[in-house]
């Protein structure tokens, strides 16, 4: 597993985006596309203190209020990434994002 | 601070040039714009490296990783490149955030990339419907109709695996052969869910929230067809990582570096192994005998100079 914290369930998940003002939430597999943005988010914990970075694994049931939010819909590539400022989603993308394509959206919607 | 050597980048042929260099006592510095692992990272399993009878390319690139970090390799991810100055006896490199190294001498180990189509849309339905790796993707595609692209193994054997999923699979291919090994070519000919469209391209991807149809170009004859169509699976082979090294380094017609027998470059110390290098094959092992002998021949250098 990654080194990032886990949303482990679907309580989990609310609670996270309730009790936090700005999350990423990476949902994913171990697969080539997803290992690269944990990474990623990995090293952008310490450089963004205010937001709170999460894992969450993609065949978990729960992962539903991620894979069925209205804004993930016609995502078809892991890993499904989602932004929320408190308790709402301001950004979704799917598929492999760099470091740099992580930090602007950071940038623009968490400052 | 000056190394002995540095290293820009750390795949396979970066990390095993990193294990050697750092473990002959020589300061060494792993440069990689990204994460260490390279096209490693995207390898569902690796099967023919020797030793390892399946292993994830991810576990096999975190072990490649640990095992030159312990010989004291020190290792730097996403650093992105801004200037580099290999001329003369300390080469040196600049990054975009502002630190500057200095070396006696430079392993390029920078691989390459997937190649894009470039047709229109593309980008913008990357991860809705338009794909480039079939283990990550392929369960998005149950039931549904798709298209891969290429010509090459892994076009047809990635077509063949995508078949576990999807109802119909379309090669679509720009000659009208296929570059592929024989029981490659045939295993997709006898998949009863594998048609194919020769001497074609996607010239247009159509659709907003999703992939929705493809325009598909005859190229003989120049006609264009719009087609139906849910997924779109891109194999079409990869460019080396080497634009940022245009006028600093000798390169071949295709951006690939031209190396000597040793593994150097047309400049002194520095040398290039790997996917980024003038030749036929591809594979991590080839990548990895290669960062040996640069390695070995960057040591050379370093202790004659
Ligand atoms: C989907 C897939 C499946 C494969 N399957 C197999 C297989 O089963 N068996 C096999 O043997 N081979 C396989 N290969 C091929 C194999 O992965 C490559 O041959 C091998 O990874 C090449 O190693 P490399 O170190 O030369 O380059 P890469 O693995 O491409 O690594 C290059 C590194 O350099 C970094 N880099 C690039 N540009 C810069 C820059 N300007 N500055 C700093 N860093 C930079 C990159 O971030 C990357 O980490 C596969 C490849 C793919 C894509």
């Amino acid at each position: 597993m990654t080194n990032l914290s886990h949303v482990m369930s679907a309580d989990d998940h609310k609670k996270v985006i309730e009790q936090n003002e700005n999350v990423m939430i990476c949902c994913g597999r171990m697969g080539p596309m997803c290992i690269p943005v944990y990474g990623a988010m990995e090293e952008l914990e310490s450089e963004y203190q205010n937001i709170k970075f999460y894992d969450m694994e993609f065949d978990t049931p729960d992962a539903r209020v991620i894979r069925n939010a209205p804004e993930c819909n016609g995502f078809m590539g892991l890993p499904f990434v989602v932004y929320y400022k408190n308790g709402k989603i301001v950004h979704a993308s799917s598929s492999i994002l760099s470091k740099d394509q992580i930090k602007s959206v950071l940038d623009k919607h968490f400052q | 601070m000056l190394y002995d050597v540095i290293i820009i980048g750390g795949g396979p042929a970066g990390l095993t040039a990193g294990i050697y260099t750092s473990r002959s006592k020589l300061k060494t510095l792993i440069l990689d714009q990204g994460m260490p692992g390279g096209q490693l990272i995207l390898t569902h399993e690796i099967a023919n490296y020797p030793g390892a009878e399946s292993l994830s390319g991810y576990m096999l690139a975190s072990k490649m990783l640990q095992q030159a970090k312990s010989f004291g390799c020190e290792v730097k991810s996403n650093a992105k490149i801004k200037d580099l100055h290999l001329q003369g006896s300390i080469k040196k490199i600049s990054l975009e955030n502002g630190d500057v190294f200095e070396s006696k001498s430079i392993i390029i180990a920078t691989g390459g990339i997937s190649r894009e189509i470039g047709a229109s849309n593309e980008k913008e339905l990357k991860g809705r419907g338009v794909s480039y790796c079939a283990t990550c993707d392929g369960d998005f595609f149950q039931d549904k109709n798709i298209i891969a692209v290429g010509g090459g193994n892994s076009a047809l054997e990635e077509a063949v695996s995508l078949t576990k999923y999807a109802s119909s699979v379309t090669i679509v291919h720009m000659l009208d052969n296929f570059q592929a090994f024989d029981y490659a070519v045939k295993e997709a000919k006898e998949n009863p869910k594998i048609n194919f469209v020769m001497e074609s391209r996607i010239t247009k991807f159509i659709g907003n929230e999703r992939l929705e149809a493809v325009e598909i170009e005859h190229i003989p004859t120049g006609e264009k067809r719009e087609q139906k169509i849910d997924g779109v699976f891109v194999f079409i082979g990869y460019v080396p990582n080497t634009k940022f090294l245009e006028g600093k380094v000798a390169l071949n017609e295709r951006g690939e570096i031209k190396v000597t027998r040793d593994l150097e470059t047309n400049i002194e110390g520095v040398f290039a192994a790997g996917d980024s290098i003038e030749k036929k094959y591809r594979q991590v092992t080839i990548a990895t005998g290669e960062g040996t002998i640069a390695a070995l021949s960057a040591a050379e250098f370093v202790h004659r100079n």
